[in-house]
């Protein structure tokens, strides 16, 4: 996994609550058998005005120009900024992929839905919950300033405005500490592989029926 | 001290090891795995070079991609294909226990041929690549959706890491009305708590509206929890788990099937539990539901009108009901039972069981779709529903209405298939998602129970089921 550890980047706005993954990345390019290759489909349909299919170049499509990625002040941002509940419905890890692969590091909103919530970091992206009151002044802040940046520092969990206020963010320490160093999780639960067998084997003692 | 919830029973008896700050490594019994969220995971185990934790975990079956027709023709798609047959070469290469591939007599809905076929059982972890996983926690087990990268984590170590949810029971007492389905109370839940509502917790579903629902029904709102914004939904154990699991090809046998049944006794909350939230509705209050917008929240009774947004005054809230109601071509005030339908959706993981056709199948006997419906579409969950349904006579009562008796799968529940809506189309499903083109694009989706869903093709519009008796 790409480690994070700290990103200076152009904000995105995306003023939208309950933004789900059928959105983020629409399901006729959950046909892929490959995990990249997904950015140019990120939000698809909100973005083009055809309907997209895999495959398809992207290039020549036509853009919803009102769509705020379209937008030439947002080319090149890293950080997402949204809305409560970002990330609700079907499970599919193609969403981080997707965001991943456009080029964000960052999302910050009110709050996320927890499956999605947990695909972010396993794929090298920082989710960030903060209060609803600073999303509203991140919101304001970006749409009255173009070229409008966050610095994200993991290490010391920190959002930094170019006022230069600042708010803190939480993550569990393990969570922190994989996407630091940008940790493989199978190897580092494979270091237990013991405990899991001798687990496995007290759980067929008790309940040999879950093993028929 | 207090008691302990099932929720407690079901994360504390599969605890591996646990790190300071609460990650848990989760042992898990049974892994589900589609064509859709698991060839990355394969992948990537191919690369480490890493072998299959334990093969008789695995219950797998395409079916996002399955087309519901000409099945002797194939797969038409051909990125459709390579998904549906990389599946067929990963589960050759890692191994199963169960294994439906296309066009076998079994093949379904991977949430609905886990419980039938005795695979997912009370009291264990089930996990899958999939937010409707919730499904199975009707059952008494802890069951959620996964990402992809966790279904490599499991497909590798058997465990996930994972940090307990806060608990949340949901108890809907008192007696349904006549009409009111387990899929009413599911959006009636999410009417009144919202698509977060439960984010961040596992909801157990309990009290005597619950109790008295069959398997299906409890399979029903389980599904919904994920639309709840709740990982997991549950239901304690009882007689009627352990009827149903009783025979099924994997439920265990013989001396297990005693050690089982006692064990699961076991798995309710204690009388003394303590949950971080709880949610009391009253059962006789809830009335069939319908969905008018882009949101499950966005759910309100038959007998109402579509939302005023000008009467709205929280601005976001104003603006998603704005834009629901531009996408879903509806204006304020209407009545619902005015909404006119030209396709009807029986399917999904959520209302495609044995029960589900039955109950639609109860509403149409006799009677003919109207000629309004462009479409009217039965898709069963899997092929022992299909059959059951057959035996039954039930797929004549829906062709002689003029529905179309498919072949399972999930179908238009998410369009993935050639089963879709033309943009503005507007659908009546029982489905569980209402997403803006989640049923094709463009495509508008009402969610409904199948009585309601049959009741619409009949009429041509949504009516209140009750009056139809
Ligand atoms: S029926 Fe729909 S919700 Fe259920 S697994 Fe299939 S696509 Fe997902």
């Amino acid at each position: 996994m790409k480690a994070f550890t700290q990103v200076h980047g152009l904000v995105c706005p995306v003023d939208r609550a309950n933004i789900d993954t059928d959105a983020i990345i629409p399901k006729q390019f959950l046909k892929s058998i490959k995990r990249t290759g997904f950015g140019p489909y990120l939000f698809d349909e909100w973005r083009y005005t055809n309907y997209g299919e895999p495959g398809m170049d992207c290039s020549t499509r036509p853009l919803n120009k009102d769509f705020v990625l379209n937008q030439p002040r947002y080319q090149g941002a890293q950080v997402l900024l949204a809305r409560d509940n970002f990330g609700c419905g079907s499970s599919r890890e193609h969403a981080p992929w997707a965001i991943d692969d456009y080029g964000f590091r960052v999302v910050i909103a009110p709050s996320f839905a927890d499956i999605f919530f947990g695909n972010c970091y396993k794929n090298g992206i920082l989710p960030i919950v903060a209060s609803a009151e600073m999303v509203d002044q991140l919101f304001a802040e970006c749409f009255a300033n173009e070229g409008y940046k966050l610095n994200v520092d993991l290490e010391s969990q920190t959002v930094t405005l170019p006022s230069g206020a600042s708010f803190k963010f939480d993550i569990t320490p393990h969570r922190k500490h994989c996407l630091l160093n940008g940790l493989d999780e199978i190897g580092l639960t494979l270091q237990h592989a013991d405990a899991i067998k001798a687990f496995e084997n007290k759980h067929k003692a008790t309940q040999p029926w879950l093993f028929a | 001290m207090a008691g302990k919830t099932l929720y407690d029973k079901l994360w504390d008896s599969h605890v591996v090891r646990e790190e300071s700050d609460g990650t848990c490594l989760l042992y898990i019994d049974r892994h589900l795995v589609h064509e859709v969220t698991s060839p990355q995971a394969f992948e990537g185990m191919r690369l480490a070079g890493r072998k299959l934790w334990r093969d008789s975990s695995v219950v797998a079956n395409p079916d996002h991609n399955t087309p519901t027709k000409d099945w002797d023709k194939g797969i038409e798609d051909p990125v459709s294909r390579l998904q549906v047959e990389t599946l067929d070469s990963n589960i050759k290469e890692f191994g199963a226990l169960v294994y439906f591939p296309f066009k076998n007599v079994n093949q379904g809905i991977i949430h609905v041929i886990g419980p039938e076929n005795g695979t997912t059982l009370p009291g264990m972890t089930v996990v899958c690549g999939d937010s409707h996983t919730s499904t199975h926690g009707a059952f008494g087990a802890l069951a959620h959706g996964i990402g992809t990268s966790e279904v490599e984590h499991v497909l590798a170590t058997q465990t996930l890491i994972a940090k307990k949810a806060k608990s949340m029971l949901v108890k809907i007492d008192g007696v349904l009305g006549a009409g009111v389905t387990a899929k009413d109370v599911a959006l009636a839940v999410i009417g009144r708590i919202g698509t977060a509502g439960g984010t961040g917790y596992a909801i157990e579903y309990a009290g005597s509206v619950i109790r008295g629902l069959s398997m299906e029904g409890r399979m029903t709102v389980c599904n919904l929890a994920i639309e709840a914004g709740a990982r997991s939904g549950m239901v304690a154990a009882d007689d009627k788990t352990a009827a149903y699991l009783k025979g099924r090809t994997h439920a265990p046998k013989g001396a297990n099937w005693d050690a089982a049944v006692e064990y699961w006794k076991t798995l309710h909350s204690d009388a003394d539990a303590v949950f971080d939230a709880v949610v009391e509705i009253n059962g006789a209050e809830i009335q069939p539901q319908v969905t008018w917008g882009t949101s499950p929240e966005q759910v309100l009774p038959i007998g109402a009108t579509v939302p005023d947004p000008s009467k709205e005054t929280d601005p976001t809230k104003r603006t998603s009901i704005e834009n629901a109601l531009k996408y879903m071509g509806l204006t304020a005030n209407m009545p619902i039972s005015d909404i006119k339908l030209d396709k009807i959706f029986i399917g999904s993981c959520t209302n495609s069981r044995i029960e589900d056709l039955r109950a639609a199948a109860g509403v149409i006997k006799g009677r003919k779709v109207a000629s309004s419906i462009a479409l009217a579409l039965v898709v069963p969950g899997s092929g022992q529903v299909k059959r059951q349904a057959e035996e039954e006579g039930l797929d004549k009562i829906f062709t002689e209405a003029g529905f179309e008796w498919r072949e399972p799968g999930c179908s238009m529940c998410l369009a993935m298939n050639a089963d879709r809506l033309a943009p503005g189309e507007r659908c009546a499903s029982t489905s569980n998602r209402n997403f803006e083109g989640r049923q094709g694009p463009g495509g508008r989706t009402h969610l409904v129970s199948p009585e309601m869903a049959a009741a619409a093709a009949i009429a041509g519009h949504f009516v209140d089921i009750r009056s139809q008796a």
